[in-house]
């Protein structure tokens, strides 16, 4: 029964390597992961009578608003692109980024009273929550779909559509989930300590989604303004996803290729940050 | 190779004081700015001993300093001192929610530690479920929780309300189905609160037990927080006493030693009514003491201990029908029992009495006390009456109800007989 082995297998020290990112413990836990992932979807809608149904309802009104807003009075152009699936995509995709954003920003504050009792890679809970996000994103698609088709097979409209650029599908929701989760990181690790940041990241995601095309194309921007607004890493990933979706959109490979940049920057900043944040956090949050 | 299995080593934890806002914004400048020059943190020189009650001149404390011990495989270490000692921050460190300030910690081996039971617990999802995600929180495999399921089902009694969501589970059972969880613990070191104060008594037994059956039959080396003197006596095999951050000079011993050391150094109101320098005219009380039986005073006791009351009485005004009385209060200043003697057997002629009453030991129960004294005449007059002085307290270190410590069972050990009846 004893092992034979000499050495010590937790060694608890001041301070974390910072570049020590503990993927080993992490896969341990991975039971966990799923299982948090169940309980954070499960509680959400116990007792409720149409349960996840309610993904359905408020991307739907959302929707209905927006039409009426950015599609009738304020006249936006969606490229030609009916203007129920133009925003409804448009929400789908900023829902998930937001969503990511938002759960990993929170991950210290929300979680500090298990925190406090039981020591376990600490990542595993923004981890669960941006699972939990892609299901509801997936959720919230699936409906979108079924508009799509049925504007395909009765209404005739004919998006202009190629195999290949579904591959954007996948390849937008990772760099969006990448860059919300990166970033969202960093805000909890900063906001342990003081909130400040709390304050500005509250109206900054609102005034980052009007930075970002989810309710206009990037075309209708006029080319002074452009240039700014390419700077947002965002707009690589949310352009090409209505192009896969419809076949308009505007973007390069070297926008991607930004994107994907500055995605790896925002993890990388922010697991470091993470990973000095969780040891003592305790103490201040 | 050496049984050691836990190696703490100048663990120290130093705290902050009062509010975050500009304050400690400068000192995190300035720590940054030491940091950057590749000098030591400025700060860690500062603070002081962690003792709550003294106002302090600097912002930070050590709530743990140079804290050093090593525990051996199989070992049951009782961790006691007053609040405010460092217990659970070390328990804290131990259990990796948060970090020390400087030394390290080096343990061989899986650790649970249960800062708290039911960890995680959702009121949404049932029981099974509930049972799976705790698990996992305190680092289980799925595989490993299935094979103790049953187990733990069993321990915690809860086979009907398996699929029933635990919000509708009556408190007992939601404890008791925290607590199967965490006896199942396959760690090889477990690091355990005072968790144990809920819980029911039969429960509680079971689960003394069973930690006593983890370390005896298995190995497991177990480290206990508790203020339940009679739990750490019956079960510990070893203890350190944590004193405002420190270890105790006897460092590391015998529970035996650790709890007379913890009942010595909790005895800050030796407990005196001294009334020589007022100015009371009449037959009256002077002096008012409680001791032991090694002539030491205090007002903290254990059980099995006896109480001795000196009373030193001033009779001026002397006549032969003097009585002196005094009557046993419990906590809730509930009289216990009275004596009454008259005082004309012990009275000399310079006109001060000096008096012993003991209560035996094993009379009263572990609690609270207080006593009324008085000084009458019957039927005429008091001459003195002091209410509510001399506080004392009875601790249980192992008593026969003390595995029913929140219970009230009365404020004194009955002698009684039992037997059969065979008609």
């Amino acid at each position: 029964m004893q092992s034979t082995v000499e050495e010590w297998n937790i060694i608890i020290k001041p301070k974390n390597n910072l570049l020590d990112f503990k993927l080993k413990e992490l896969h341990n836990y991975r039971d966990l992961l799923w299982l948090w992932v169940r309980r954070e979807y499960v509680g959400a809608y116990k007792q409720t009578l149409l349960g996840p149904l309610w993904h359905f309802i408020s991307p739907i009104f959302s929707t209905l608003i927006y039409m009426l807003l950015y599609g009738k009075i304020a006249k936006l152009s969606t490229d030609g692109v009916p203007m129920f699936l133009f925003y409804n995509a448009g929400i789908a995709i900023w829902n998930f980024f937001n969503g990511c954003f938002g759960s990993a920003s929170g991950a210290f504050t929300n979680n500090a009273g298990i925190f406090g009792k039981v020591y376990f890679p600490r990542l595993i809970m923004p981890l669960a929550s941006m699972i939990t996000t892609l299901i509801k994103f997936f959720i919230q698609f699936s409906l979108f779909l079924l508009i799509y088709l049925y504007m395909i097979f009765f209404k005739g409209y004919q998006p202009i559509f190629s195999i290949w650029s579904l591959l954007y599908i996948p390849l937008s929701l990772f760099i969006l989930a990448g860059i919300g989760f990166g970033f969202g990181i960093i805000v909890s690790s900063i906001t342990t300590k003081y909130r400040d940041l709390t304050q500005l990241v509250g109206f900054g995601m609102q005034l980052l989604m009007f930075a970002t095309p989810v309710i206009y194309g990037l075309s209708i921007v006029p080319p002074e303004i452009k240039q700014y607004l390419l700077f947002n890493p965002l707009v690589a990933p949310v352009e090409s996803f209505k192009y896969a979706l419809f076949g308009v959109g505007e973007f390069t490979l070297n926008l991607q290729l930004y994107s994907a940049v500055c995605m790896m920057i925002f993890l990388f900043i922010g697991l470091i940050l993470f990973n000095n944040a969780e040891k003592n956090f305790m103490d201040s949050v | 190779m050496s049984n050691t299995v836990v190696k703490i080593e100048n663990i120290s934890k130093q705290y902050r004081l009062g509010d975050v806002g500009s304050g400690s914004m400068r000192d995190d400048f300035k720590r940054f700015r030491y940091k950057l020059m590749g000098k030591d943190d400025p700060f860690a020189r500062l603070g002081e001993e962690n003792i709550r009650n003294k106002q302090s001149n600097s912002d930070y404390v050590w709530a743990l300093k140079d804290i050093n011990f090593e525990l051996e495989k199989g070992e049951i270490l009782g961790i006691v001192g007053n609040n405010g000692a460092g217990k659970s921050t070390l328990l804290k460190i131990l259990s990796r929610t948060t970090g020390p300030t400087t030394g390290s910690i080096k343990m061989k081996g899986r650790i649970a530690s249960l800062l708290e039971v039911g960890t995680g617990f959702h009121g949404e999802l049932s029981g099974r479920e509930n049972i799976y995600l705790n698990g996992s929180i305190l680092g289980l495999r799925k595989y490993e929780i299935t094979k103790k399921l049953d187990e733990i089902i069993e321990f915690a009694g809860v086979e009907r309300y398996l699929d029933t969501p635990v919000k509708r589970y009556s408190s007992g059972m939601y404890i008791r189905l925290a607590f199967g969880v965490a006896a199942h613990l396959d760690s090889d070191i477990l690091i355990v609160d005072e968790v144990l104060a809920v819980g029911d008594a039969e429960f509680q037994k079971k689960c003394l037990g069973k930690m006593k059956d983890a370390s005896h039959k298995e190995g497991r080396t177990v480290l206990f927080v508790s203020h339940n003197l009679a739990a750490v006596n019956q079960l510990c095999t070893s203890g350190i006493l944590l004193n405002n951050g420190t270890i105790n000079s006897l460092g590391k011993t015998s529970v035996a030693n650790i709890i007379d050391a913890y009942l010595k150094s909790s005895q800050p109101s030796i407990c005196i009514v001294d009334r020589s320098d007022t100015a009371i005219h009449g037959n009256h009380f002077s002096l008012l003491r409680l001791s032991d039986n090694n002539g030491n005073f205090k007002s903290d006791f254990q059980f099995d201990q006896e109480i001795n009351i000196h009373v030193k009485i001033n009779l001026p005004d002397y006549n032969e029908y003097l009585e002196l009385a005094i009557r046993i209060e419990d906590k809730n200043r509930v009289p216990v029992f009275t004596i009454h003697e008259s005082l004309c057997k012990f009275y000399d002629e310079n006109s001060f009495t000096s008096l012993i009453i003991t209560i035996p030991k094993k009379f009263l129960t572990p609690g609270f006390y207080s006593m009324v004294v008085c000084i009458n005449y019957p039927g005429v007059t008091n001459y003195d009456l002091l209410e509510n002085i001399l506080p004392f307290s009875l601790l249980d270190t192992g008593s026969e109800f003390s595995r029913y410590e929140n219970l009230n069972y009365g404020s004194v050990f009955a002698q009684y007989s039992i037997t059969k009846n065979d008609q």
